[in-house]
């Protein structure tokens, strides 16, 4: 444990994993959005014959080269994919997949026949050698700072300027791209220019941190943002934040000496464990608050279900009042009938006295009268206006006395004007 | 509310008698338009006047969103032109207003309400320009004149149909056009939004402007509209409602369907329920 320490080195890695990630991420934003997100996979991954030919042509791996050849061919990519579904009429998936394993394919067959002998090989544009960053490097204003490092936050630099600049054109673009071109906005231009920045931050990135956790990153972030807010503009940012958590929580995970494993991959992995934490835990969409709110829901209604059934036992002017045991056993037993009772006691609703005999408490009383209104009121008005048989009518009531809004109940009663429903019995009145 | 609107008076278009020379709001010269070298529109010919509610009707297939896209410039014509005021497409952007039907979008999307009519201002901002204090209030405005100022910051995808038509329609207030382009407005809405967006469109009528809207109701086209095109890949007829809202007419634009509808409904009367 003792050598789990941060130096310059690990600092300056993180420094570059931070700005691929946050300019992946940001970018991923916008392809998650427009479901675009397996694009961007095709692109990182399709730009390698670009790469082998920019080198080809270049004879050097020099980053300009590299990154117009990339851009071309993403763009190529991107182009194609749609081509083939237009025209070819194949489906998209179809095409995605089809073009991009076919340029990837072709550029591992151009990389084993022209470039075997550079250090251009397959494995490391997945995998990227990240851990190598600190050792490249270059002098700027003054400073000995990682080729890596400088490329990527350039890069990032230049996406967080495009997105600041045309975030009106990408929001309306991604949006409702029709009203986007009868107001003169190019959406295919802005669609191009969006490939052609994946393509560019891929090859930027994929030397250093290989394409595994470029794809990752214009993924996960994004998506991940996604289930956690509802504006735009808190998505750019959360997307950041994710991307900045896996570069630093990935990092510290791989570098820890029982674990000691691939970086960019590490990165990735907390990548997708954030998406996971969002899809169970995010505040509206994720699945443990719908199921808190589901337990919410079915508890109130238990416990109106139970005020209704106290409501009618006094009108009915039964002698022996309601235990426990007897509500619980009409709820058809089980947690939710006891909670929902603890519920109304804590609540002050019902009051239990020696025996286990329940009453409803005064409050109680006036909430149980407006629920059985509004029961009541449903039932009258499904007999007079839908013409359900008597038999018929009790049930439907029975769920909408727990939805409707105390304005409709008053809408209800101004037309109905009834005093009674249709089983004969007194509606009570407004509160 | 017709006052809000008269605050553009540039936009505002002459009454048709006030020139003879006064070009259409819409001109479409025999366009035809082809999806995978099947004509969808054939040689259409029409001409929209301006400050009417002018309904586009015709049976499923016959072409009214494409007629609407052709005019936009959203869909390539095989051959043709469009003249919207006197000008190509290209000069007449800024005078346009446009609903696309409700489901061509993500209702997803991460924006409020208010954000989405403030797209309707996007048009007249530059690049790099971001939304003034000023869109914004005239945003909520155009919310508030649909009947939706309580939901500007509600996400969309929390909103009834209704509301989503409504949302739209907000938003092409705020384009603050000459020409409003609407594709089934009234499809899927509850009655209230219904007598809403008439009362709108009836105000952007009296306010000079010139609303054309695809309808699919036959019931209600001449209680809401008073220019009609009928169309059915061509143009069967075109002018005010009330010379052009025939028996005829319709049944040369639906063929034989019209009639199978109208036995059916027959069936049904009698039947007595």
């Amino acid at each position: 444990m003792n050598n789990w320490s941060i130096g310059p080195i690990d600092a300056w890695i993180i420094a570059t994993a931070i700005c691929c990630n946050v300019a992946c991420g940001l970018l991923g934003c916008f392809l998650v959005l427009r479901r675009m997100s397996l694009l961007g996979d095709a692109v990182s991954h399709a730009i390698l014959p670009g790469l082998v030919i920019a080198f080809m042509l270049s004879n050097s791996r020099a980053m300009g080269p590299m990154l117009i050849g990339a851009m071309l061919v993403g763009l190529f990519t991107a182009f194609m994919i749609e081509a083939l579904q237009r025209w070819g009429k194949v489906p998209e998936d179809a095409s995605m997949g089809v073009v991009f394993t076919s340029l990837f394919a072709l550029g591992v067959v151009l990389i084993t026949r022209y470039a075997a002998n550079v250090d251009l090989d397959p494995g490391c544009v997945l995998y990227g050698l990240i851990e190598f960053v600190p050792l490249d490097r270059i002098s700027l204003l003054g400073h000995e700072i990682p080729r890596a490092t400088v490329t990527l936050g350039f890069v990032l630099v230049v996406v967080v300027f495009l997105i600041a600049a045309f975030y009106k054109e990408l929001t309306i673009v991604s949006f409702d791209p029709y009203l986007a071109t009868t107001m003169g906005i190019n959406a295919a231009l802005v669609h191009y220019a969006l490939m052609a920045a994946v393509a560019a931050a891929t090859v930027a990135a994929f030397e250093a941190v290989g394409s595994i956790l470029v794809v990752a990153m214009l993924i996960a972030p994004g998506a991940t943002a996604h289930l956690l807010t509802d504006r735009l503009s808190r998505m750019l940012w959360i997307a950041a934040g994710v991307a900045v958590v896996s570069a630093v929580v990935g990092y510290m995970l791989a570098a820890h000496p029982r674990l000691n494993t691939s970086v960019a991959g590490m990165m990735s992995v907390v990548a997708g464990a954030q998406f996971a934490l969002a899809v169970f835990f995010a505040p509206r969409h994720g699945y443990v608050s719908k199921l808190l709110h589901q337990v919410a829901l079915s508890l109130r209604i238990a416990a109106e279900d139970i005020l209704g059934m106290l409501y009618r036992w006094e009108e009915a002017r039964r002698d022996a009042p309601l235990t426990r045991d007897q509500i619980v056993a009409a709820m058809a037993g089980g947690l939710t009938p006891r909670l929902a009772l603890l519920r109304l006691l804590r609540g002050g609703h019902i009051e239990s006295a020696v025996g286990a005999a329940v009453r409803l408490t005064e409050s109680g009383r006036a909430r149980a009268g407006s629920l059985v209104r509004t029961h009541r009121l449903w039932e009258s008005y499904l007999a007079q206006h839908l013409g359900l048989p008597l038999d018929h009518v009790h049930e439907p009531a029975q769920r909408m006395e727990h939805f409707v809004t105390p304005r409709i109940t008053e809408q209800l009663d101004a037309q109905l004007g009834a005093a009674q429903d249709p089983h004969g019995k007194e509606i009570p009145p407004a509160p | 509310m017709i006052a809000m609107f008269r605050s553009n008076a540039a936009l505002e278009t002459p009454a048709p008698a006030a020139g003879a020379q006064a070009a259409p709001a819409v001109d479409v010269h025999d366009v035809t338009v082809a999806y995978h070298r099947k004509p969808v529109l054939w040689d259409v010919d029409v001409a929209l006047p301006r400050g009417r509610l002018i309904a586009i009707v015709g049976p499923n297939g016959a072409g009214k969103s494409t007629l609407l896209k052709a005019i936009l410039g959203l869909v390539p014509l095989a051959s043709g032109r469009v003249e919207i005021l006197g000008r190509p497409l290209s000069q007449a952007r800024s005078m346009i207003g446009y609903v696309p039907q409700r489901e061509t979008v993500d209702w997803d999307f991460p924006v409020s309400a208010l954000d989405v009519v403030l797209m309707g201002r996007y048009g007249r901002l530059s690049w790099c320009r971001r939304p003034r204090r000023a869109d914004r209030e005239a945003a909520r405005g155009c919310l508030a004149q649909v009947g939706m100022g309580d939901f500007a910051g509600r996400q969309i995808n929390q909103l009834s149909g209704g509301q989503q038509q409504r949302v739209f329609l907000a938003r092409a207030l705020a384009q603050d056009a000459a020409i409003y382009f609407m594709d089934e407005p009234l499809a899927g809405v509850d009655a209230a939004t219904e007598r809403a967006i008439i009362d709108i469109l009836r105000s952007l009528r009296s306010a000079g402007r010139t609303v054309v809207a695809v309808h699919h109701d036959l019931q209600t086209v001449s209680e809401y509209f008073d220019h009609l095109v009928l169309l059915n890949m061509r143009v069967v007829a075109a002018g005010p409602i009330g010379s052009v809202y025939t028996t005829e007419n319709l049944q040369q634009t639906y063929g034989g369907r019209l009639t199978i509808l109208d036995e059916a409904a027959e069936a049904l009367r009698r039947a007595g329920r």
